[in-house]
């Protein structure tokens, strides 16, 4: 054992268990979570019946591969309660998704599903650096969606001060931030650029703050992204993990390393599968990431296709941490959008923007067809820092930025600089693509 | 003296220029003069306003993207080659014009206009033993 191990905060523990002792946890684990699903949940049976696979015969997570995958409209079909693999009466607490589209999807929490959050959140936080006599500023949104309260009792069980702001409300959290003097702050990282944007206006210097960590996710972003907020307001910036349809944020999340997310694997089994065949892919290959929930209670996942598009580590990583890494998430299978035969995700346009000097992190893609032809149209919203009183400065801003684009996916774009605080947003997140073609 | 002029970033849609000029208007903030440089999608509202820290921090707290830099107000002959004598002056000195503006009103016979000069500092030393006069205020 290292000597960095006797500092370690109990919750962490499970993070360093030896190889054997973390497979054997999980194979017990998943055959819990089988008979239970298997038993309670009418779809999970149904689709085990047709695969001709029996509870029983999945003795450990070696026979992972045999259940059958579960998707995004299995949730939807059984709307709102199909899913659930426990009463009402040990349900303790439901969420929703934003569903953009059609019906949300539902997640439900026993008082045992609570405390495993609170654990695995606990643990990321733990990762970052977050310690008790934190004051945490948490800006994810409070309500029916996951990120506001599942951080939020994340935080208690360190045992730092929690400041429950949740989104919106810029100058207030700018002003509690400065005069409660917070260490830490939890949002998706499109509105901590909007918090950078609006300090600098007002005159705000957050790298003169005692601010010092930042627990970003709910959203994709890049690295480019990631070391302009470094640099803006002097703070380590991570990268969190997770979905509603699995618990909520705190499914993987980065260590001191920065160097891909630790899967909380002792609850969230991951796999990768080639997305077209379904064929599992050995750790190293790019493909979906697939959990299947090993702990919960009120609603198990067996092998949730995420569209989620990454890899897992082979090597181990230097933090000591034995749960396995999963690469930095950087587009969804569903996000990548195609245009004049051309397969773009949107992180590409991130980084294209990113990489110009002055160039702008509020942006959004829109999709036209005009006479059957796409168009894609970049907005992004102007900053104080990139405007000039000069045309000329503007218009060769906006070519440059055009040109980086057009040089990583091959396709010329239109830039169109936009006012700021503009750009659609749902919940903080940025809503990147907007696909205007009715295809 | 070299006055101080806001920019603020405008798209270019219907009521999108109202809008910091409603803001500012609703502050009691008189307008000296403008100029509006438009684009196909945005345009940049250029503003000579007396209590320009006010107005910068009226726009600011409503949202608007500001920028803010120096430029020189010059008299200038209200008779043809007027325009012409300055602009010598100025461009012996190698000096650019990025762009020029005028006041509304003038200052006896005399036009004012806005000029945003590249180099502030060094157009106001060439003109400094000009017959051209630098107006040190714009209270006229």
């Amino acid at each position: 054992m290292s000597s960095a191990s006797v500092d370690r905060h109990p919750a962490s523990q499970s993070d360093f268990l030896p190889h054997d002792a973390l497979r054997q946890l999980q194979s017990s684990r998943l055959r819990d979570v089988v008979r239970r699903a298997y038993d309670h949940v009418t779809l999970y049976r149904t689709r085990m019946d047709q695969l001709g696979v029996r509870p029983d015969q999945i003795r450990g997570v070696e026979d992972v591969a045999r259940l059958p995958l579960t998707i995004k409209n299995d949730l939807r079909d059984t709307y709102p309660f199909g899913m659930f693999a426990s009463p009402m009466h040990d349900v303790v607490r439901l969420h929703a998704s934003s569903g953009t589209t059609g019906k949300p999807i539902v997640a439900a929490y026993t008082q045992s599903d609570l405390d495993v959050w609170a654990n695995t959140i606990l643990r990321s936080l733990l990762s970052f650096g977050f310690h008790k006599g934190d004051i945490v500023q948490n800006a994810y949104g409070y309500g029916l969606f996951t990120g506001g309260l599942g951080i939020h009792y994340g935080i208690e069980a360190l045992g730092a001060a929690v400041l429950p702001i949740s989104g919106g409300n810029t100058d207030r959290q700018i002003m509690l931030m400065r005069d409660f003097g917070v260490t830490a702050v939890c949002c998706t990282p499109s509105y901590f650029l909007h918090i950078l944007d609006r300090a600098e206006e007002i005159g705000v210097d957050l790298r003169e703050l005692p601010l010092r960590v930042g627990c970003f996710g709910a959203e994709p972003w890049t690295d480019a992204m990631r070391r302009r907020i470094e640099a803006a307001a002097d703070i380590r910036a991570f990268d969190i993990y997770g979905l509603t349809e699995i618990i909520g944020p705190g499914v993987a999340a980065e260590c001191s390393e920065q160097n891909g997310l630790h899967v909380f694997e002792d609850h969230f089994y991951p796999e990768i599968i080639d997305p077209d065949t379904l064929e599992p892919l050995p750790d190293g290959a790019e493909g979906e990431l697939v959990i299947t929930t090993l702990s919960k209670q009120a609603m198990p996942m067996l092998r949730y296709r995420t569209r989620d598009i990454t890899s897992i580590h082979v090597e181990s990583c230097p933090c000591g941490r034995t749960i396995r890494r999963i690469h930095r998430v950087s587009h969804r299978s569903d996000d990548m959008f195609i245009v004049r035969g051309v397969n773009v995700f949107p992180s590409q346009i991130e980084t294209a923007l990113l990489g110009v000097e002055g160039a702008l992190p509020h942006y959004q893609i829109l999709l036209t067809r005009h006479q059957d032809l796409d168009h894609i149209e970049v907005r992004v919203e102007v900053t104080p820092a990139a405007f000039s009183d000069r045309v000329g400065v503007m218009e060769e801003l906006r070519g440059k930025i055009s040109r980086a684009i057009e040089h990583t996916i091959g396709l010329r774009t239109s830039v169109r600089l936009v006012e700021p605080h503009t750009l659609q947003r749902s919940e903080g997140k940025a809503k990147r693509v907007v696909d205007q073609r009715n295809l | 003296m070299k006055l101080h002029q806001l920019s603020v970033f405008v798209e270019n849609r219907p009521g999108h220029l109202q809008a910091p000029c409603q803001a500012l208007a609703d502050a009691g903030v008189n307008l000296r003069t403008l100029s509006l440089a438009e684009t196909e999608h945005y345009g940049i509202l250029r503003l000579i306003i007396q209590d320009w820290q006010r107005a910068k921090e009226v726009l600011e707290a409503a949202g608007f993207v500001v920028h803010l830099v120096e430029v020189v107000a010059l008299e200038v002959p209200d008779h043809p080659g007027g325009l012409a004598d300055v602009l010598r002056v100025i461009e012996n000195a190698k000096i650019n014009v990025e762009y020029m503006y005028a006041f509304t009103e003038k200052r006896d016979d005399k036009a004012v206009l806005v000029f945003r000069f590249n180099d502030p500092d060094a157009a106001l030393q060439a003109l400094e033993h000009s017959a051209v006069n630098v107006l040190d205020n714009i209270d006229f």
